[in-house]
């Protein structure tokens, strides 16, 4: 099964996420958002031109850039 | 002498805490810039149990990386300054991220206050939090606020206060555990660091060790006085090696995990939610502001209703000011003798800052409601659905909103940046905006399209406008990929939940915005003012005016004489008001000549002449070359200096009577008019947008840029439009 990434997901799937590419400042900022290894998160929808996309984390809602949750690979279903 | 505290205060953005700050300091608060950055830092001293209390309102970050201006800002103030107290003001109902940016405050050694606002809203929501367990576990004093309700305030301070005397039973410094992997690797660097006597003090080392570890820019730039830097560095590096060997990640993330691991792990000690009530409210608004298809048509109606507020309600407000500073004009030219003091006075100084003080209400009224639709948090979703548009130029969706204040007017528009997150895009929109045509170019494309293209003006001045726009995303597109490459910030931004602003926050806003507006205008403006008057008038040619004063003279005479003939004849009443109106428009054309003749041989004069040649490609004649210089005031003085110069008089009537027949008459072919026009719209704005734009950049660098970038582009479409105007037979419809 190919690694799926957040971008992956669709309006109210949710996904665990496993790992974030990329580096610097740009990662640093993810992780602060509290988008770590393990942490829960659901698409709540996209935005009228499809891009970015709203995500609920932590309680919170974020958006992202499709490119940006691109990197943001998430766990296999089994181990969720 | 009162003994002094001085208290810092931060936060996420949204949890309230300007309005913390505004309880806390009332009106004993003032505004200005952090030092080197276009950042503003807020503060407010009040007197409390015995103590001067001076309160510093930070920026509000998610977190203490030197990522962002606000984030660098908050950091080194927190450092370097050392607050005696850092009150951290957290979202109750949103409380492990925040807990994020205490666990950095805490890392930095700092003696912490937490607010635990809006405990309301999360009780509302049925989030229950355990305020002691909290406060054992993080060895903080906890007080629960309702910021927009001013509750907890003295308990607050009291708190701070106990904390700063060391008298709190719970305050102490707790260390994060960041696990097996990290934590020797910490230790090791410490010690090294501690055996500099400098930094032996306080948590300070382990503070560094973690950001040295996290290959922090700013943390390594702190070593450089560091007799052991190279010691350091090279057990940094050494441990990176290691972690990334041994582990497979490098120590960002490993600290990051740890850090949300120890917030997940307090979360469930001391939040209970009983039943996972969503902010239903909210989450139905959303469903229509920013509903796929719904969402646009919304977001439109705001944003007219908006100009609509701004426009109309501010007209009433700035007519007082327009006639108060007519007023003001004929009490000075009253009260002091015609002399070049009252010159400068009335013509440049009153009517200079005038010009620019009748924006005020709108200005005022404009960002009342931005900061009323910023505090509602509607703001976030105007950049969520813009987004995509705007990423198109390389922007952020947040730089919709200063990019549409430009139709008005692009003082405020730029003063506006100021919400946007990254300096790149800060530079970028303030770079495009006055490319949005604004209200005071107007009354120019009235005039020529009016007279040029009586059957389509409407078409010519809403394809200004469209022209501005095209342009700015042409160049939005072209200044992103060679001037600032690779710098673009990721869209990682909160949606707040909706909530009903307080007058009394939007207010604040709107009154420091006015004061930063009006401070501008008693310094840069007022000085911008008097040297364009200056070159308005000067030289003075002294044997020119007594010429035209000899003229007038003999013409009067002439006049009187042929009064007193027909006054001898006593049936001749009718000839005799006749009389009356001719010597009135002869006198009155001698007058328009004199004042022709008067700018010509001025500095600004001179200087249209001497541009002239480069105009004249574009079939402008000099006496457009002038106007167009004199347009650098506001660009509405375009008109009127063309009324002067076609000696049709210079108010507002004749501009509107006689001066089209008088361009009519002057033989410009309708392409040169479009090309006049296109050169309005794109060339340098006013003196107020630049010295705006000059202040809110930081840097002279790029208000050269600015003005040699819109000069050249104004020219190359101005005389593109003229070259294609004439193959055009049609044009003049």
């Amino acid at each position: 099964m190919p690694i799926r990434a957040l971008s992956d997901l669709k309006p109210g799937e949710a996904g665990v996420v496993a790992r974030v590419l990329g580096d610097g400042p740009f990662r640093q900022r993810l992780l602060e958002m509290g988008l770590t290894r393990g942490a829960r998160v659901e698409v709540e929808k996209t935005a009228p031109l499809r891009d970015p996309i709203e995500y609920l984390l932590k309680g919170y809602h974020v958006s992202l850039r499709k490119r940006e949750a691109a990197l943001i690979l998430l766990q296999d279903e089994e181990g969720d | 002498m009162a003994k002094t505290l001085t208290i810092a205060l931060a936060g996420n953005p949204n949890v309230g805490k300007t309005a913390i700050f505004n309880n806390l300091t009332g009106a004993r608060q003032h505004v200005a810039n952090w030092p080197g950055v276009t950042v503003a830092k807020k503060e407010g001293t009040i007197a409390f149990g015995g103590y001067e209390i001076t309160i510093v309102d930070l920026p509000g970050t998610y977190s203490l990386s030197p990522y962002s201006l606000e984030e660098i800002v908050a950091r080194n103030f927190l450092v370097d300054e050392a607050p005696d107290v850092v009150i951290n003001v957290v979202d109750a109902a949103n409380l492990e991220r925040n807990l994020y940016l205490s666990a950095q405050i805490i890392d930095l050694g700092a003696k912490v206050v937490l607010a635990l606002n809006m405990v309301d809203t999360a009780a509302s929501q049925g989030i229950k939090i355990d305020q002691e367990r909290l406060a054992q576990l993080w060895g903080v004093p906890v007080v629960a606020t309702v910021g927009n309700r001013s509750h907890g305030m003295e308990e607050l301070l009291a708190a701070a206060v106990r904390v700063a005397e060391e008298r709190d039973p719970i305050s102490r410094h707790i260390h994060i555990d960041y696990g097996p992997d990290v934590e020797p690797a910490l230790r090791q660097i410490e010690d090294l660091l501690r055996g500099d006597a400098p930094l032996a003090d306080g948590h300070y080392p382990r503070w560094l060790a973690t950001k040295l570890l996290e290959k922090d820019p700013d943390a390594l730039s702190r070593l450089e006085a560091h007799p052991r830097r190279q010691a350091v560095a090279c057990r940094v590096q050494e441990a990176q090696r290691r972690l990334e060997k041994t582990v497979g990640e490098d120590a960002a993330v490993l600290i990051a995990e740890r850090r949300y691991g120890f917030l997940g792990g307090t979360i469930r000690e001391v939040q209970r939610q009983e039943l996972a009530q969503r902010l239903a409210l909210s989450e139905k608004l959303d469903v229509v502001l920013t509903h796929q298809i719904l969402g646009f048509p919304v977001f439109l109606f705001f944003m007219w209703l908006l100009f609509q507020m701004t426009f109309t309600l501010g007209e009433a407000p700035k007519d007082l000011i327009e006639s108060g500073v007519e007023l003001l004009k004929g009490g000075v030219q009253g009260w002091l003798p015609a002399s070049l003091l009252r010159d400068l006075l009335t013509e440049g100084i009153i009517s200079g800052v005038g010009s620019v003080l009748v924006f005020l209400p709108q200005i005022m009224l404009l960002f009342l409601g931005i900061a009323f639709l910023d505090d509602t948090g509607y703001m976030a979703r105007v950049a969520f659905i813009m987004d995509r548009i705007m990423h198109t130029l390389g922007l952020h969706g947040k730089s919709f909103i200063p990019m549409l204040m430009g139709f008005g007017c692009s003082v405020p528009a730029i003063m506006a940046t100021r919400g946007l997150g990254s300096q790149r895009d800060r530079v970028l929109t303030m770079l495009l905006i006055p490319l949005m045509s604004c209200s005071a170019r107007l009354p120019v494309y009235v005039l020529f399209a009016g007279v040029f293209f009586p059957r389509h003006a409407g078409q010519v001045i809403f394809g200004l406008y469209l022209l501005g726009i095209v342009m700015s995303v042409l160049l939005g597109m072209v200044f992103n990929r060679f001037l600032m490459r690779g710098q673009e910030e990721p869209f990682v931004m909160e949606l707040p939940p909706y909530r009903l602003p307080t007058w009394r926050s939007v207010v604040v806003h709107m009154w420091d915005k006015a004061v930063m507006y009006l401070k501008r205008m008693a310094t840069v403006i007022l000085a911008a003012a008097v040297i364009i008057w200056f070159l308005g008038a000067f030289p003075r040619d002294a044997s020119l005016s007594e010429a035209f004063a000899r003229q007038q003279a003999a013409l009067s005479a002439t006049f009187a004489a042929r009064e007193a003939a027909l006054a001898a004849d006593h049936g001749a009443s009718a000839a005799l008001a006749e009389l009356k109106e001719e010597k009135i428009a002869v006198l009155g054309e001698l007058q328009r000549q004199e004042k022709a003749a008067l700018m010509q041989q001025t500095y600004i004069g001179r200087l249209g002449r001497f541009v002239e040649p480069v105009l004249a490609p574009l079939g402008f004649d000099w006496r457009m070359s002038v106007s167009l210089i004199t347009g650098f005031v506001a660009k509405e003085v375009v008109v009127s200096t063309l009324g002067v110069l076609y000696e049709t008089g210079d108010t507002p009537e004749t501009a509107t009577e006689s001066l089209p027949q008088a361009l009519q008459a002057s033989g410009l072919t309708p392409a040169a008019a479009l090309a006049f026009l296109v050169f309005t719209l794109l060339y340098t704005p006013c003196v107020a947008t630049l010295v705006t734009l000059w202040r809110e950049s930081g840097t002279t660098r790029w208000l050269l840029f600015s003005v040699t970038y819109q000069l050249s582009l104004a020219w190359g479409a101005a005389f593109i439009t003229l070259k294609l105007g004439r193959l055009l037979p049609g044009i003049s419809g």
